[in-house]
C-alpha cells in the first residue's frame, strides 16, 4: 500500500506541474509507462469493496475511513479519477431544488474548501460563486424559491438586478435578463484533483487502493454479498458498494442475482477556449444560463461552456464495449445551438480562438436524482451512481451520507428521495431508460412547475380501466409506472396544451378539480386507486400476527374485518411505510401502503420476517384494481349493487368485508376513502373491474356519480390534515410528532419496532410537530400558489418547511401541511416543541421570498365538515398518500 | 415578379401525396412502409398520371407514372386501367371465376384494387361501363385459356400491358354510339403515353416499363452513402438496344427513315408507347377511321397528318421490358420518375437527396477543429451556415415534393435556390414547357426490416 500511495502522489505532483490537465492524451501515456502494473497483490478478504475509482468510490472509501471501517479496498478497473470525474467541468454549485440534494452540495463545498490543507494535494479550489440567470418570469419565481431553501439554510443568496449581474462578471450580456440569483460561494475545483486528495486521504487511514483491476462480478449468498470476482482474483467481502458511474446498470447487472440500477449514459459536451487578450480572472463568477442551457465558467485565462442540448444523443445502450470514453467525437453540429446560446451570452467572445470540444458521457436517471442505498434483493450491495451531470457537487455529501448509511444502518438525513429502492425492475429496461433520460437531459435546464410530469416511458403499468377513463377525458400523471388520473376534462371544455397550462400560479384546471371535489361532498365519485401496493401475509399458525405485531406499532390484534391503520417504523420510531392493514381472517392480512412503497417495504418487511415456510407474504399488487367510492352517497350506490346494507350501522368505519357487487363475487369492501369523506374502497380481482366499474357507473347515474382524480384527493385529504408517506411522513418522522399518537398502542402487550423511541418521546416531548397552515391574505387568483419546500417564519423567524400544500375548497383558502422546529434564540440548538408553542406564534410562509400570514393549527376543522354527518361516522384516523 | 416560400410551397404542395401501408398491432409486415408522390405541371392541362394500388386478392402494391404526349386522354386511360389488367392476370383461376359468376348473376363484386389517389387523379364515370366490358372480356378468355399454371409476375405484366394497348386499339376502331365516348376513345387512340410500373411483393420487386420513364432503387451502402440502381431502360432512342429491335423489325430499306433526330420516324422520342395508333395502324385504317370519325377528329391536323415514310406498321409496341429484383436489406427505396426529372437530375444524385432525406441524416464532412485556429465567431457562422443546409431538407414532408424542389431549384452547386426556384414555377404558362417537363414522381420506401426477416426465412 506504501508503494501506491507513493506512486499517486507522484502522479498528482505530475499533475500540478502541468495545469493543463485535460490534454489527457499526452499525460496518461506518460503516467502509465511510470507506473508498475499492479504492484500489489490484492487481498484475499477485505470488509467492504468499492468499484469506481471516481469521485463517488473515493469520496465513500474517505468517509468509511473517517468514519473508523478500515477494511477496505478500492477497486479502479483504469487509473484514478479517469473517468466522467475526470472530465467534468469542475462546478460545485448549490443551488438545487431537491433540498436533500442542495444539503449534499453544501456539504461537499464545505469540504473540498479543507481538503487541500487536510491532504496536501491541490485541489485546485476557488470560491468564484454563481450567477443563475433569469431570461423570463418564471424562471425568475424558480430561482426565487431557490434562493428562499438557501437562505434558510444560511447559504449565503442573493437574488440581483441585471445591472448587479455586469457588476460581477463584465461579459453577460444583460439586455434579455429579468433578473438573477448569486450565490457567493460556489465554488470551482479541478474534480479528479478532488477525487486524488480523497483517495489519498482514504489510502493515509488504511484503505487499499488498486487500479487496473476490474470487477467482473459480485457474488450473493442467502440474499447476502460474499464477495466479488476481478479479472486479478477473488476478494471475500461483507460489503460491495457500486460506484461504477455510468458501468453501474451493467454491473449490476453481472451477477446472478441482478441488482437493477436505472440509470443511462448521454453524451455531454464542453467547449475549452484559449485564453482571452486580457486573461479572465480566475475568481471570476460561473454563470448559469438555463434559458439558455449553458453553463460558463473561466478556465485558464479563457472559458470553458457546456449545457444540456434539447435532443441529447444517449449511448451506451448496448453495454460498454460499443466505445471507448476516450475515443468519443467532437460534434460541432450537436453544439451549435449551444454556441449561439454563449455567443448570445457573452458576444465579446466571438474573436475567442477554440481550443477544444470535449465530449463527456454523463449518466442521468430516470427522475433527474442521484441513486444511493442498500439494494432490496442483496444485503450489504451499495450503490452510489447516476449523478445527473452534478458528480462534482454531491460528491463528498454523497459519500458521506452513504457511509453513515453502512455503518449506522442509515443516513443522518432522509435520503429516501435518492434511494435506489423508489425503483424497481419495472425501470430498468434500458429502451426505457434510453427514451427516458432522453428527456431528462434537457429537462436539467427546463423551467420545473408545480406538478409536471415525465412524458417518456409512460403508459407501463396500468389499470383495466385506462381505456374507459381516458375516453372520459381523463389526464394522466405516473408514479411508479402506474398511470393514475390527476382529473377528467368535461367534454367539450378545452384546457391550454402543456406547454401553457405550465404554471407556478392558478392552473387552468382549477374548476375541474374544484367540481370532483363539490361532487364528492355531496353526491359521490369514483377514483381509481390501483396503484397502490398490496401485500397478503398469511401463515399456518399466529406467525402472521405475532411477526406484524413486533413490525407494526398499532395493535393488529383486532377482530376479523376489521381495518388498521398503522405506521411500519424504524429502531428510531420514524415511518418506513405507513399502511392500512385488513384482517381478512384469524391469521391472514391484507395490507395496503402507498404505491412506491412495492419495492422497499417489500425488503423492509423480507429482511425482518422470520425465516418461517410456514409465514408467507405475496405482493398482489396487480391482482387487484381498487375503486374509491368518496361521497355521502357512496352508501346507497353500493347497498343497491349489493342488496346488502351498508349503513354504519351494518358497515361501520374501518370495516372489511368480502362482499358481491354486481354480479361480481369476491370483492374486498373496505370502510375507507383516504379523504376523511365518507365511503368505501373496492378491491376487486381484475377480471372483474370493468364490470364493477359499469355497475357502478350505471347505478350511480341517479345519485350524480361522477369520475374523480387525485388532485380532487389531494385537495380533500390535505384540507383534513391528512399526512402522506414520502411526502409529508419519512424515516424521520414519528407517529408522537404528526399527531398520531392514536396509531400507536404502546401497551399493546408485546414489543415492536421504535417502541422505545417512542416512549422517549411521549415522556420527553417531541422536537417538531407537524401543523397545518391556512393561508390568510394569499390572492388565489394573483398570488403565487405554495407547492412543497416553502420556509415556515414564526414570529419572523426560521422554523421549518411545508411539505405539501393544496387549495380547499371548502375553507377557499389554501392549505400548506408542514413541520415546525423550536430553534433555541441563541445557539441554534433544537427544544421541544409544545402545542402551546405551535399556539403562541403568528406565522408566515415564504413562498418565491414573498411571505403570506398563515393560521396554524394542529387539528383539522372538525366544524367544517361535520355539520351535515354524525360524530361516529367521520373516519378518524384516515391517511393518505399521492 | 418573385413568388414567396410559402408561395413557392403551396405550389409544390398542390398533388403531393402520401401513403402508409398500415401497421398492425405494431407489426408492419409489408415490405413496404409506404409511398410519397408528387407532380409538377408543365403542360396545361399537364400530361403525365400516377397511380397507385394495393392488390387485394393477389399479394403486393402496384405503383405506376405515365407519361402522356399529343395530349392526355392515353395517359389518362392507362392510369385507371393498366392496374385492373395486371391484377386480373395476375388471379388465380378460381377467383376469376369467382368474379365472373359474381358478375354473371349480378351479386357484389369482390374488390379487386385498394387505390390510393390523390384528390386530382380523376377517373372518368362515363367510360366506366366501356373499359368494364373489354376487361370482363379479357378475364372471360383468360378464364377459358385456363392454364392451370400458377401466374408468373413477368408474363402477367407484358399479357396486362399488350392487352389493354390492344383494347385500346380495337375500342377506336369499333367506336362508340355514344358520342361523347367515342370522341373519348379515339383521343385515347391517337394520343400515347409510357408507362412504368412497379409491383412489389415480398422481397420481389418487378418493374415493367414502356417507354422513357424510370425506376431506379436506392441502395444504402455499408458506409451510409447512397448510390442508384436502375430497374428499367430508357425505350428511346440512346439506347442503342432498342434502336436495334426496331430496325430489326422494319425492311433495311426503312434503316435510315426509321430514327431520324434521335426520334421514331423523326416523330417520336420514346421507342415504346401506349395508344399512338399513328404508329401501329396501317394507313387505310387510320384514314377509315378518321374520315368516319367526329369532325373534331378531322379538324384536328395532327391526326390526320400521316408519319413519313410510314411503309411496314406497326412501328411501335406497348410490350414492356421487365425486370425482377429481389430486395436486400440495403435497398432502401424505389423512384419512380418521368423523363421530366431525369432530364434535370443525375440518378445518383436522386439517390443521394432521397436517401439523405429519408434517413434525416445530412450527410456533411463532420467538423474537427484539430490544430486549427479558430474562434468562436468564425465556427458559429460555419455552424449557421451548415443549418441552414439540413434545414431545407425538413422543409418537405414529401419525398417527391422534396425531389421536385430540388430538381427544378438547383444551383450549379446543388443546393436549391430560392430565386431560381421561384422564377422557374413562376413562369407563364406558354413559356413552362420550354424550360421544364411536367415532372411525375413516386419514392416508394422499403422496410429493412420486413425485407431482412424475408431473407432469413428463405
Amino acid at each position: 500500500a506504501a508503494g501506491m500511495f507513493l506512486r499517486l502522489l507522484s502522479d498528482i505532483q505530475w499533475r500540478a506541474a502541468h495545469p493543463k490537465w485535460r490534454r489527457m492524451t499526452s499525460s496518461r501515456r506518460s503516467t502509465s509507462t511510470t507506473a508498475e502494473p499492479h504492484p500489489v497483490s490484492l487481498p484475499a478478504q477485505a470488509q467492504v469493496v468499492i468499484c469506481g475509482g471516481g469521485i463517488m468510490g473515493t469520496s465513500v472509501a474517505y468517509h468509511l475511513s473517517k468514519m473508523g471501517w478500515k477494511d477496505i479496498v478500492l477497486l479502479e478497473q483504469g487509473r484514478l479519477a479517469a473517468g466522467t470525474t475526470r472530465f467534468c467541468a469542475g462546478i460545485v454549485s448549490t443551488a438545487r431544488p431537491v433540498s436533500i440534494e442542495l444539503k449534499m452540495a453544501h456539504y461537499s463545498n464545505k469540504l473540498y474548501q479543507q481538503l487541500e490543507q487536510e491532504t496536501g494535494v491541490p485541489t485546485g479550489y476557488m470560491k468564484t460563486g454563481s450567477i443563475s440567470l433569469a431570461q423570463t418570469q418564471d424562471r425568475l419565481i424558480s430561482l426565487k424559491r431557490i434562493a428562499s431553501s438557501l437562505n434558510v439554510m444560511g447559504i449565503p443568496c442573493e437574488i440581483i438586478s441585471p445591472k448587479q449581474v455586469v457588476q460581477l462578471h463584465p461579459l453577460i450580456n444583460i439586455h434579455d435578463l429579468v433578473g438573477a440569483m448569486y450565490v457567493p460561494e460556489d465554488a470551482l475545483v479541478s474534480s479528479a484533483n478532488v477525487s486524488l486528495a480523497l483517495a489519498t486521504a482514504a489510502s493515509r487511514n488504511g484503505v487499499q487502493i488498486h487500479e487496473r483491476t476490474s470487477v467482473s462480478h459480485v457474488t450473493v449468498q442467502k440474499g447476502r454479498v460474499t464477495g466479488v470476482e476481478t479479472d486479478r482474483g477473488r476478494i471475500q467481502c461483507q460489503y460491495f458498494v457500486n460506484c461504477a458511474g455510468q458501468w453501474a446498470y451493467e454491473l449490476g447487472h453481472s451477477g446472478e442475482e441482478p441488482v437493477h440500477i436505472p440509470l443511462h449514459a448521454c453524451e455531454h459536451f464542453y467547449l475549452l477556449t484559449h485564453p482571452l487578450k486580457e486573461p479572465l480572472s480566475s475568481s471570476l463568477p460561473t454563470v448559469i444560463d438555463p434559458d439558455g442551457r449553458i453553463y460558463i465558467r473561466n478556465w485558464q485565462g479563457g472559458i470553458l461552456s457546456g449545457g444540456f442540448e434539447k435532443n441529447p444523443k444517449p449511448l451506451f445502450t448496448e453495454g460498454r464495449n460499443q466505445l471507448e470514453i476516450q475515443n468519443l467525437q467532437e460534434d460541432w453540429d450537436h453544439f451549435g445551438p449551444l454556441l449561439s446560446a454563449l455567443l448570445r451570452r457573452m458576444p465579446g467572445l466571438e474573436a475567442l480562438q477554440i481550443m477544444q470540444l470535449v465530449n463527456c458521457p454523463e449518466s442521468f436517471t430516470p427522475d433527474m436524482r442521484c441513486i444511493m442505498g442498500e439494494s432490496p434483493t442483496a444485503r450489504g450491495y451499495f450503490v452510489l451512481a447516476g449523478m445527473n451531470s452534478a458528480g462534482v457537487s454531491y460528491g463528498g455529501g454523497a459519500g458521506k451520507y452513504l457511509a453513515e448509511w453502512m455503518v449506522n444502518g442509515y443516513p443522518s438525513e432522509n435520503v429516501w428521495p435518492l434511494d435506489l429502492k423508489r425503483f424497481g425492475t419495472l425501470q430498468s429496461s434500458r429502451t426505457f431508460l434510453r427514451h427516458r433520460v432522453m428527456e431528462v437531459m434537457p429537462l436539467m435546464c427546463d423551467l420545473k412547475v408545480p406538478r409536471w410530469d415525465f412524458q417518456t416511458g409512460r403508459q407501463l403499468r396500468t389499470s383495466p380501466l385506462y381505456d374507459r377513463l381516458d375516453a372520459q377525458g381523463a389526464r394522466w400523471m405516473e408514479k411508479h409506472g402506474f398511470e393514475r388520473v390527476k382529473y377528467f376534462v368535461p367534454a367539450g371544455k378545452d384546457l391550454l396544451d402543456l406547454d401553457h397550462s405550465k404554471t407556478f400560479y392558478k392552473p387552468d384546471w382549477f374548476d375541474i378539480v374544484g367540481s370532483e371535489v363539490k361532487c364528492c361532498k355531496e353526491a359521490v365519485c369514483v377514483i381509481d386507486m390501483s396503484s397502490f401496493t398490496k401485500f397478503e401475509i398469511s401463515s399456518t399458525g399466529d406467525q402472521a400476527l405475532e411477526s406484524l405485531q413486533y413490525l407494526f406499532s398499532n395493535d393488529l390484534d383486532v377482530p376479523v374485518g376489521h381495518v388498521v391503520h398503522t405506521g411500519m417504523l424504524n429502531e428510531k420510531g420514524g415511518y418506513e411505510n405507513d399502511c392500512s392493514i385488513a384482517r381478512l381472517s384469524k391469521r391472514s392480512f391484507f395490507m395496503i401502503s402507498p404505491t412506491d412503497q412495492q419495492v422497499h417495504c417489500w425488503a423492509w418487511l423480507k429482511n425482518r420476517l422470520p425465516d418461517d415456510s410456514s409465514l408467507t407474504m405475496e405482493d398482489v399488487t396487480w391482482k387487484y384494481t381498487a375503486l374509491n367510492l368518496i361521497g355521502p352517497r357512496a352508501v346507497d350506490v353500493l347497498s343497491e349493487l349489493s342488496y346488502a346494507p351498508m349503513t354504519a350501522e351494518h358497515f361501520p368505519s374501518l370495516f372489511c368485508k368480502e362482499m358481491s357487487v354486481g354480479y361480481a363475487n369476491g370483492i374486498r369492501v373496505m370502510s375507507i376513502t383516504h379523504t376523511g369523506e365518507p365511503g368505501f374502497v373496492l378491491y376487486i380481482p381484475i377480471e372483474y373491474a370493468l364490470h364493477v366499474y359499469n355497475e357502478v357507473m350505471n347505478m350511480g347515474q341517479k345519485y350524480g356519480i361522477r369520475n374523480a382524480g387525485y388532485y380532487a384527493l389531494r385537495s380533500l385529504r390535505i384540507e383534513k390534515f391528512f399526512a402522506f408517506w414520502g411526502q409529508d411522513l419519512d424515516a424521520f418522522t414519528t407517529p408522537m410528532e404528526c399527531g398520531r399518537e392514536f396509531q400507536v398502542k404502546l401497551e399493546k402487550g408485546m414489543q415492536f419496532v421504535g417502541q422505545e423511541a417512542l416512549l422517549e418521546q411521549k415522556q420527553n416531548g417531541v422536537y417538531k410537530r407537524f401543523t397545518m397552515f391556512i393561508l390568510e391574505d394569499h390572492d388565489t387568483d394573483m398570488d403565487l400558489w405554495p407547492w412543497w419546500g416553502e420556509p415556515i417564519f414564526r414570529n419572523g423567524r426560521y422554523v421549518g418547511k411545508t411539505t405539501s400544500s393544496a387549495y380547499s375548497y371548502t375553507l377557499e383558502r389554501h392549505v400548506c401541511l408542514g413541520f415546525v422546529h423550536h430553534f433555541d434564540e441563541k445557539t441554534g440548538e433544537e427544544l421541544v416543541v409544545t402545542t402551546d408553542f405551535i399556539n403562541q406564534g403568528e406565522y408566515e410562509i415564504d413562498i418565491a421570498g414573498q411571505r403570506f400570514q398563515a393560521k396554524a393549527k394542529l387539528y383539522p376543522f372538525s366544524s367544517l365538515f361535520t355539520q351535515r354527518r354524525r360524530k361516529d361516522e367521520v373516519e378518524l384516523s384516515g391517511y393518505q398518500r399521492e | 415578379f418573385y413568388l414567396t416560400p410559402p408561395q413557392v410551397n403551396s405550389i409544390l404542395k398542390a398533388n403531393e401525396y402520401s401513403f402508409k401501408v398500415p401497421e398492425f398491432d405494431g407489426k408492419n409486415v409489408s415490405s413496404v412502409l409506404g409511398f410519397d408522390s408528387n407532380q409538377l405541371p408543365a403542360n396545361a392541362p399537364i400530361e403525365d398520371r400516377r397511380s397507385a394500388a394495393t392488390c387485394l386478392q393477389t399479394r403486393g402494391m402496384l405503383l405506376g407514372v405515365f407519361d402522356g404526349h399529343a395530349g392526355c386522354a392515353c395517359a389518362q386511360a392507362v392510369s385507371e386501367r393498366l392496374f385492373y389488367y395486371i391484377a386480373v392476370s395476375l388471379l388465380p383461376h378460381e377467383t376469376l371465376l369467382e368474379i365472373e359468376n359474381a358478375v354473371e348473376s349480378g351479386r357484389a363484386l369482390l374488390p379487386i384494387l385498394q387505390w390510393h389517389k390523390h384528390p386530382n387523379d380523376y377517373f372518368s364515370k362515363e367510360a366506366s361501363k366501356l373499359y368494364f366490358n373489354s376487361l370482363r372480356t379479357y378475364w372471360q378468355e383468360l378464364i377459358d385459356l385456363n392454364s392451370g399454371e400458377s401466374t408468373d409476375v413477368r408474363e402477367a405484366l407484358i399479357n396486362a400491358f399488350k392487352r389493354l394497348d390492344n383494347d385500346i386499339s380495337l375500342e377506336a376502331q369499333v367506336g362508340d354510339p355514344n358520342s361523347f365516348l367515342n370522341y373519348l376513345v379515339l383521343r385515347v387512340a391517337f394520343s400515347g403515353a409510357t408507362a412504368c410500373v412497379a409491383h412489389v411483393d415480398g422481397v420481389d420487386l418487378h418493374v415493367a416499363n414502356t417507354g422513357d420513364s424510370r425506376a431506379m432503387l436506392g441502395v444504402q451502402e455499408e458506409d451510409g452513402s447512397w448510390s442508384a440502381v436502375n430497374l428499367s431502360y430508357d425505350h428511346n432512342a440512346q439506347n442503342e438496344h432498342e434502336v436495334e429491335r426496331v430496325k430489326m423489325e422494319h425492311p433495311k430499306s426503312e434503316e435510315k427513315s426509321l430514327v431520324k433526330q434521335d426520334r421514331l420516324l423523326g416523330l417520336l422520342m420514346p421507342f415504346r408507347a401506349f395508344g399512338d395508333v399513328k404508329f401501329k395502324w396501317s394507313i387505310e385504317l387510320q384514314k377509315r377511321v378518321i374520315e368516319s370519325g367526329p369532325d373534331q377528329l378531322n379538324d384536328n391536323e395532327y391526326t390526320k397528318f400521316i408519319p413519313p415514310n410510314y411503309h411496314t406498321p406497326p412501328y411501335l409496341t406497348a410490350e414492356p421490358e421487365v425486370i425482377h429484383h429481389k430486395l436486400r436489406p440495403q435497398d432502401k427505396f424505389l423512384v419512380l420518375a418521368t423523363d421530366g426529372l431525369w432530364e434535370t437530375m443525375h440518378r445518383q444524385d436522386v439517390a443521394r437527396i432521397v436517401g439523405e432525406y429519408l434517413t434525416g441524416v445530412h450527410h456533411q464532412q463532420p467538423i474537427a477543429v484539430g490544430g486549427y485556429k479558430v474562434t468562436l465567431g468564425q465556427m458559429h457562422g460555419l455552424l449557421t451556415e451548415r443549418r441552414a443546409r439540413i434545414s431545407s431538407v425538413f422543409e418537405d414532408q414529401n419525398a417527391a415534393t422534396h425531389l421536385i424542389r430540388h430538381a427544378v431549384g438547383n444551383n450549379e452547386f446543388g443546393a436549391v435556390d430560392h430565386e431560381r426556384l421561384s422564377k422557374m414555377l413562376s413562369l407563364p404558362e406558354e413559356l413552362a414547357r420550354m424550360y421544364r417537363d411536367d415532372i411525375t414522381i413516386i419514392v416508394v420506401q422499403f422496410n429493412s426490416h420486413v425485407i431482412g426477416a424475408c431473407q432469413n426465412e428463405e
